[in-house]
């Protein structure tokens, strides 16, 4: 119960209701919601399914960093995904091989980091910079430089369509939310990652196969960024690898910075991060619907951003519980959902 | 092709021109042509292009992919110059640094023609350049949405490109012009899809709210077919009929946009012509056969597509290109 509390008090909740306020007050009809054709439609929904890819990257993002790790070539892994996808139904497979190709070739990528970084020992950083350059050449050569376009009707439901009322890219997003948070807190996986980003060689010592855990963890980011990717490509029915994921890495890596993650490795929460994706999605639409000029996205979102790590440094922390002195074990708490 | 075909080609390409006393065209020429390299759609499909057009006249073109690096392409202009080349095209990667290289084929007597791109050099280093007017293609795109909706009241939302380029401030203030004259249509929103189809959805869908579900939306502009084609189906998603309920406007002619005109999704676009190379060779022939020293800067046609143009038929032409 004190647990559930702590969970709405934290920073990324108040950042949260602050940043829909806004949306709300530029623009009155924010929070409404409309039955159309089979499923929810609005502003609120709109959010959710554009934020659902990043949502989806930064639920790998979280496991690699929690390792002290980053993973720069998740756009890129998406654009390969969304790649081998669209040539394969163009081609005239059949979905369901065009879907499992894709998700293989993102394992495969993230394997190829997880070598680089356990086997070979490279930096993290390095190690994943190579893909996130080579990646989308490597994307480029498969749709051989041009949008491949396909009227797949698998694919684009997986873009576009709806489950239960909510849109398809929202409903994977909470399964995989939903699994990976059961995974790592109801068994000792995520103590065992927890373990290996506070100190590889300790965890090694006590017995936690850590290189293991390590390429296990790249090896889930590349499988989210293929889920991320095939779902990008079904939005707009076609694979555009020059611009699919661009720059989504960085985005990804806030969302779990959001959340509250450390870089240095350690105590992690993926909901959190999934908390921190739909809060930068949240501002993206809001600047959309505002009828600002697009000089200011940028610098709106940098503010934005400031304003939300600012709440949630040690110092904001501190000064939160020295008005609040009987709630002062909330802000400190150590344990995350 | 065989060298006889070639040949053949050449021989009845020259018959064909020596009946005007012009001149007896490129044929057998050499022409080197240094290539950005290919990031992005367009540019693969003005290489196929200028490829084509080289053969139908019987040129033998010498292609050179600097894969976006300036240095190879100055590499490649001075290969070109020590083959002896009669002329060589540069699709420049960036505008400055030219000097040196320009000189060097000026003083071997090459014309040099600039394609699609300026550069910031003396004007006498170089023959002449092809490029379109994109300040211009965004004003046909305004006149053909001036004349289509008449004297109707008309809001249009407008999907830019990457802020600060210049195709994106060309083409909107190009638009602008265009509708400058109409007080029945005005832009009520503008924001930046960056050139893409997913942002372009993105955006779209967000005008879609902001304007009471699209029902005051009367049309779309977009600075890029690609947009464009995400823009269509942020509509269709809305339940409302792009090209019926909101008219769609875009440029490049790219060829999936000729696919929406044939599903009706779309409703004009304006052609930037991959096409540069024959402007380029035609000045080339006229220079090199009859010393016409040709203007500065060719302008190349910003031709206007509705669905009346044959859609389909230009989809089949151009989905070959490799856009």
């Amino acid at each position: 119960m004190t647990r559930l509390s702590g969970i709405f008090l934290r920073p990324q909740v108040a950042a949260l209701v602050a940043v829909l306020l806004m949306n709300w007050l530029l623009f009155p009809d924010f929070f409404d919601l409309t039955w159309r054709d089979g499923r929810l439609f609005g502003s609120l929904i709109d959010v959710l399914n554009r934020g659902a890819p990043v949502a989806i990257l930064a639920i790998g993002m979280t496991a690699v960093i929690a390792t002290k790790g980053v993973d720069l070539s998740v756009g890129a892994v998406m654009a390969i995904a969304a790649a081998v996808a669209a040539t394969l139904v163009v081609g005239g497979q059949p979905a369901i091989v065009a879907v499992t190709a894709a998700l293989a070739a993102g394992l495969l990528c993230g394997l190829w980091n997880g070598v680089l970084v356990t086997y070979l020992d490279m930096q993290p950083i390095v190690a994943t910079l190579v893909l996130m350059v080579a990646g989308r050449g490597l994307a480029q050569l498969i749709t051989e430089g041009s949008i491949v376009t396909f009227s797949d009707p698998v694919l684009i439901y997986i873009g576009t369509g709806a489950f239960l009322g909510l849109p398809m890219p929202v409903v994977i997003a909470l399964a995989l939310l939903l699994l990976t948070t059961l995974l790592v807190r109801r068994t000792a996986l995520g103590l065992m990652i927890e373990a290996v980003g506070v100190n590889k060689g300790a965890a090694r010592l006590v017995g936690i196969p850590a290189r293991l855990l390590l390429i296990g963890a790249y090896a889930f980011a590349g499988f989210c960024a293929a889920i991320a990717g095939i779902i990008v490509a079904g939005d707009i029915r076609g694979a555009d690898a020059n611009n699919a994921g661009l720059w989504l890495e960085l985005d990804a890596i806030l969302a779990v910075v959001i959340g509250g993650t450390s870089l240095l490795g350690g105590r992690f929460s993926i909901p959190l991060s999934v908390l921190g994706a739909v809060i930068i999605q949240a501002m993206n639409t809001g600047i959309l619907i505002s009828g600002l000029p697009p000089e200011f996205n940028l610098m709106v979102k940098a503010g934005i951003i400031i304003l939300i790590l600012i709440l949630q440094s040690p110092l904001a922390a501190e000064a939160f519980a020295r008005r609040m002195p009987k709630r002062k074990t909330a802000p400190r708490e150590r344990t995350m959902p | 092709m065989s060298i006889l075909h070639k040949t053949a080609l050449a021989g009845g390409l020259a018959v064909l021109l020596c009946s005007s006393a012009l001149a007896q065209g490129l044929s057998g020429k050499v022409v080197g042509f240094s290539q950005i390299g290919s990031e992005s759609g367009w540019r693969a499909a003005e290489t196929s292009v200028t490829k084509a057009e080289a053969e139908r006249l019987g040129i033998d073109l010498k292609f050179a992919d600097a894969q976006q690096k300036q240095e190879n392409q100055i590499k490649a202009i001075r290969g070109f110059i020590a083959q002896g080349v009669d002329a060589i095209l540069v699709a420049p990667v960036v505008a400055t640094g030219w000097e040196e290289v320009l000189t060097e084929a000026k003083e071997a007597s090459i014309p040099v023609v600039l394609l699609d791109r300026g550069i910031e050099a003396p004007e006498d280093l170089y023959l002449t350049s092809v490029a379109s007017d994109q300040v211009k293609e965004g004003r046909v795109a305004g006149e053909w949405l001036v004349g289509a909706v008449g004297d109707k009241e008309c809001k249009v939302v407008e999907l830019q490109g990457t802020v600060g380029s210049s195709p994106a401030i060309n083409r909107k203030q190009g638009f602008e012009e265009g509708i400058a004259g109409a007080a029945n249509v005005s832009i009520i929103r503008s924001q930046t899809g960056d050139f893409t189809r997913s942002k372009g959805k993105e955006v779209m869908e967000g005008f879609i709210k902001a304007e009471g579900g699209g029902a005051g939306i009367c049309a779309v502009y977009s600075h890029n077919d690609d947009m464009a084609v995400g823009a269509i189906q942020a509509i269709k998603d809305a339940g409302l009929k792009p090209g019926t309920d909101i008219l769609v406007v875009s440029i490049d002619a790219v060829p999936d946009i000729f696919a929406a005109m044939v599903a009706g999704e779309a409703n004009a676009t304006v052609e930037l012509t991959p096409n540069m190379a024959g402007p380029a060779f035609a000045a080339l022939d006229a220079y090199l056969n009859g010393g016409t020293v040709p203007e500065k800067f060719i302008i190349t046609e910003s031709k206007l597509y509705t669905p009346a143009d044959d859609p389909q038929g230009e989809y089949d032409r151009r989905k070959g290109l490799g856009y």
